[in-house]
């Protein structure tokens, strides 16, 4: 078997591999729905994110430290990852080969010429880490992580995860039951399309002028034991073959540039005269190493994220001017070590059941935050549920810690601290249904997940109408006045006396957190209306001493206003997923008194 | 030149052609031509309405056993009114409908326990159902509902089809001289092909209609913004008790949740009651129900309210309901 077959079916197998990950990687029930499958394994090969957490942390979380073994390969094989296991250059490699299959071997030899702007992807990776190192200056604390943006495997990832999967969702197929949502996913699939598409104009443009990771290998490639080279043996008659499908344009019939070249192993086989071999020799035309990158270019790189990572952060968007929009999920870092851990792959936002989980934009997260993940209690099947741990037991950089459901909701080991907390509840008195207008609702408190529950609710008997008495007789009243008939029989109505005491008004009942009943009703001077008529009210009971004549009748609807009990709500926004009041809701949570940021606490 | 080639048969060929394209744009203008725009909309009153599930010979039956063991007391009581066979015949297609509301462990009780779903399930297959769905649309994530509560682990094992409340599976539905529940989307995928409708709920505290029972258990088959009922609570839930007829129910107070309803969250808002209600009158069901729930009628005003519109009877004890003590 040729060796190019074995590199596709290599190539192949990565591919469905890493798409198997991602169809996986649904919490479920039946036996392909995250059942211990690796789904994090192709991010933990990558050294990039291996390095630039490393640079942030100055640790390897967990699996990260399989980076480890794609360096040493590639210190020995040379860049295997890009022309073997990468499945975003599988992706580029296959568009590239279908968009150009048909023309004259002397122009895919030309399109396949080193480029000077190949440069560009070493610059784009110096500037990244520069970035990622910034606080070991002693003069500067902000470090910030964007290998993510371009990346290939958490662009990969991200793209797959918030824009191809969402495709599928409820569409029947067994990914997720239910159609997804993603805020921003069309920037994001934008971009991916862009990547893809670049391949009909140059084959793995993505490769050759962008991927940071690819520059990364190519610095590492300079020391790896096999190359690709030309054998002294036998002679170049300069036919351009061994160019016609170099992936890497890395010159391989001329000065090899061991740095570009991706091992994708075409030249190997087309050279007539077998002159192409990969050996630990050196090539017979000699070898370029390392990428032509000027002492000017690296500086203005690294000052250019050096700049760039300050500058974003003169917004205070980690200091007073926090936005209170941004709520992390649960267990995520404070803000600061959270952006020097998120890698922006987009994992813990598809394993999210309840889809709140959504990339930030840049009106939420700043540009530093952009496509971190951010809970949007609007989207999504429910608030963030409190049984669930699974974002931070995905993340594969514990940017969200593996917490524990003991700790999540502050049992066990974790009773002293209490429950994680996402953030916090605020009922908006002017839009919400009992408060602004006197209608009763609660939708709210019944959905809070928390016992006792961290709303509760004052309950007071609204006066709507007063009607003075013509007869009262019995249990009926019968008025002066008009009445829609039936309007006042729904159970929320009570009648009282102008006068006489409505009884316990404005009580709490709420206070203890678990709304007992009954007590109200021997409170005295209101009963509860069970029918009407234009103008006549009947009425559960009889008064205990009849209404004259000339008094007053008052009809009263009884109200729950909610109330949030601010030392129980933990922010999982179910209150403001359900609130009734569908466009800015009612009630809604900000991150005041989250658990990760310690100054955005709230109470004493 | 060209000029040669263009002769009399040419032009001919071409006016045909650019008479043909006018020709096509103006039949497209006549027969698309729409004076009127859309109609106003929320006009039509169309849709679905659930059928009667009740069966007239089993009117009025009720029985109550006490015990721990769900699948006992529920057997217990079933064969107290006839057994489950006087219900569901030979080739029967029923929905089971449960209350997976929230996305908590059954020890909780908020929701349907699935001991009592897997029994329920058998006892219908037993009775020779030829398919049994369990379907709700709950209030949390669906997917995590059911599978966290254990109700689909436990209907998938006993051979029921779990039906998630995909969008493409609701209905509008518009319950006869109703107020409210006027063309709104109703959960109605499970009930295409059903003949039976059995209602399965826990006994729990609901802080605005007073008590979650059998009866507000029919609002897990709406759809849409159905949140906006909860001002009218008591209409509402009447009305879902003319829209929904079951076959029968079943109201489980093995454990009742006195308090913090209707999620609950801590063992210390549930009370073991030891009951297991079984029957077919939804209204003297719940009315039973109360009893456990320690409310008076009058602080639960829909039962009174269900029981005006005909639904059934608040007086329990005129059905004279078998009771089973120490069922084990």
């Amino acid at each position: 078997m040729k060796i190019t077959t074995v590199r596709r079916i290599s190539q192949t197998f990565f591919l469905l591999l890493f798409f198997w990950f991602c169809f996986v990687m649904t919490l479920g029930e039946r036996w392909h729905q995250l059942r211990g499958w690796p789904v994090n394994w192709f991010l933990q090969l990558d050294p990039l994110a291996a390095l630039g957490t490393l640079v942030t942390t100055g640790t390897l979380f967990r699996g990260m430290v399989w980076a480890v073994v794609t360096i040493a390969l590639t210190a020995l094989l040379g860049r295997f990852f890009c022309g073997w296991l990468c499945p975003f250059g599988t992706l580029h490699q296959l568009i590239g080969y279908l968009a150009h299959r048909k023309e004259k071997t002397l122009a895919r030899a030309a399109v396949n010429q080193p480029h000077r702007a190949q440069r560009i992807k070493y610059y784009i990776l110096i500037a990244m880490l520069a970035g990622a190192a910034l606080h070991l200056l002693p003069f500067a604390d902000s470090a910030s992580l964007q290998t993510g943006l371009l990346d290939p495997i958490p662009l990969l990832y991200r793209s797959v995860n918030l824009i191809l999967l969402p495709f599928a969702d409820g569409a029947g197929l067994p990914v997720s039951p239910l159609p997804r949502f993603y805020e921003g996913a069309f920037l994001i699939g934008a971009i991916f399309l862009t990547a893809l598409f670049a391949n009909l104009w140059i084959p793995r443009f993505y490769c050759r002028f962008v991927c940071p990771l690819g520059a990364l290998f190519g610095l590492i490639s300079r020391y790896s034991l096999f190359r690709m080279g030309q054998r002294e043996s036998a002679k170049c008659t300069q036919c351009h073959m061994c160019e016609k499908n170099c992936e890497g344009a890395c010159a391989p019939g001329d000065t090899i540039r061991i740095h570009e070249c991706v091992l994708c192993m075409n030249c190997l086989h087309t050279c007539r005269q077998a002159r192409m071999t990969y050996s630990t020799a050196l090539s017979a035309q000699g070898e370029i190493l390392s990428p032509d990158l000027s002492r000017r270019g690296f500086l203005i790189s690294a000052a250019a994220a050096g700049a760039a990572i300050p500058s974003m952060r003169l917004s205070g968007a980690l200091a007073a001017n926090w936005n209170p929009n941004l709520i992390r999920p649960p267990g995520a870092l404070a803000e600061a070590d959270f952006l020097s851990r998120c890698i922006k792959c987009g994992q813990c936002m598809r394993i999210c059941p309840t889809n709140i989980i959504h990339p930030a934009g840049l009106f939420e997260a700043g540009w530093e935050g952009i496509w971190t993940p951010i809970l949007n209690y609007r989207i999504g099947t429910s608030g963030c549920q409190k049984n669930c741990i699974a974002c931070g037991n995905i993340c594969p950089t514990a940017a969200i810690r593996p917490i524990t459901i003991e700790e999540r909701l502050g049992t066990g080991a974790f009773a002293e601290q209490g429950p994680l907390k996402t953030g916090m509840a605020f009922v908006d008195r002017g839009r919400c249904l009992p408060w602004a207008m006197n209608l009763p609702c609660i939708v709210c408190q019944e959905n809070c997940p928390v016992s006792p529950k961290a709303i509760v609710t004052d309950t007071v008997y609204a006066l709507l109408h007063e009607m003075e008495i013509i007869e009262a007789d019995g249990n009926t009243l019968e008025l002066k006045g008009k009445l829609e008939p039936g309007q006042a029989a729904t159970g929320d109505y009570f009648c009282t006396i102008r006068g006489r005491g409505i009884g316990k008004e404005g009580e709490s009942e709420g206070e203890t957190g678990n709304g007992q009943h009954g007590a109200e009703e021997e409170g005295g001077g209101r009963i509860r209306i069970t029918a009407n008529t234009e103008s006549r009210l009947t009425l559960e009971r009889k008064w205990d001493s009849s209404p004259s004549p000339r008094e007053t009748a008052q009809i009263r609807i009884r109200l729950q206003r909610p109330v949030i009990a601010v030392d129980r709500c933990i922010g999982c926004g179910i209150c403001e997923h359900e609130c009734p009041v569908r466009g800015l809701r009612a009630v809604r949570v900000t991150a005041e008194n989250e658990s990760r940021n310690e100054e955005h606490l709230l109470l004493l | 030149m060209e000029k040669s080639n263009f002769n009399r048969r040419a032009f001919i060929l071409r006016l045909l052609k650019a008479g043909g394209v006018i020709a096509g744009a103006g039949a497209a203008g006549f027969l698309f031509y729409d004076p009127n725009g859309l109609p106003r909309p929320g006009q039509e009153m169309a849709g679905v309405y659930l059928p009667d599930f009740s069966l007239p010979e089993q009117k009025g039956k009720m029985a109550v056993a006490h015990g721990s063991d769900r699948e006992k007391t529920l057997r217990a009581a079933l064969d107290a009114i006839g057994g489950m066979k006087a219900f569901v015949q030979k080739g029967d297609r029923v929905v089971l409908k449960v209350n997976a509301a929230f996305a908590s462990p059954a020890a909780i009780s908020a929701t349907t326990h699935p001991d009592l779903v897997e029994a329920a399930v058998r006892v219908c297959f037993e009775a020779g159902a030829a398919s049994v769905i369990v379907t709700d649309n709950p209030i949390n994530d669906p997917a995590s509902c059911f599978s966290l509560t254990g109700i689909g682990p436990a209907a998938r094992s006993s051979g029921a089809e779990v039906m998630l409340p995909r969008e493409d599976l609701f209905r509008p539905v518009t319950v006869p001289g109703a107020k409210l529940i006027r063309n709104w989307p109703l959960l109605y995928g499970p009930f295409a092909s059903a003949n039976k409708l059995i209602g399965l709920a826990p006994i729990k505290d609901h802080h605005r209609s007073g008590a979650s029972m059998t009866m507000k258990n029919w609002y897990g088959l709406l759809g849409g913004r159905r949140n906006i009922f909860h001002q009218d609570i008591h209409t509402t839930i009447t009305e879902l008790a003319q829209m929904a007829t079951p076959t029968l129910v079943i109201l489980d107070g093995t454990v009742t949740m006195m308090q913090n309803g209707p999620t609950g969250g801590s063992f210390s808002d549930l009370k073991p009651t030891q009951t297991m209600i079984v029957s077919t009158d939804p209204v003297a069901a719940d009315a039973f129900g109360a009893t456990l729930l320690e409310r008076k009628l009058s602080e639960l005003p829909h039962i009174g309210r269900a029981e005006a519109a005909g639904v059934g009877t608040a007086d329990y004890h005129s059905l004279s309901p078998e009771i089973l003590s120490n069922i084990s």
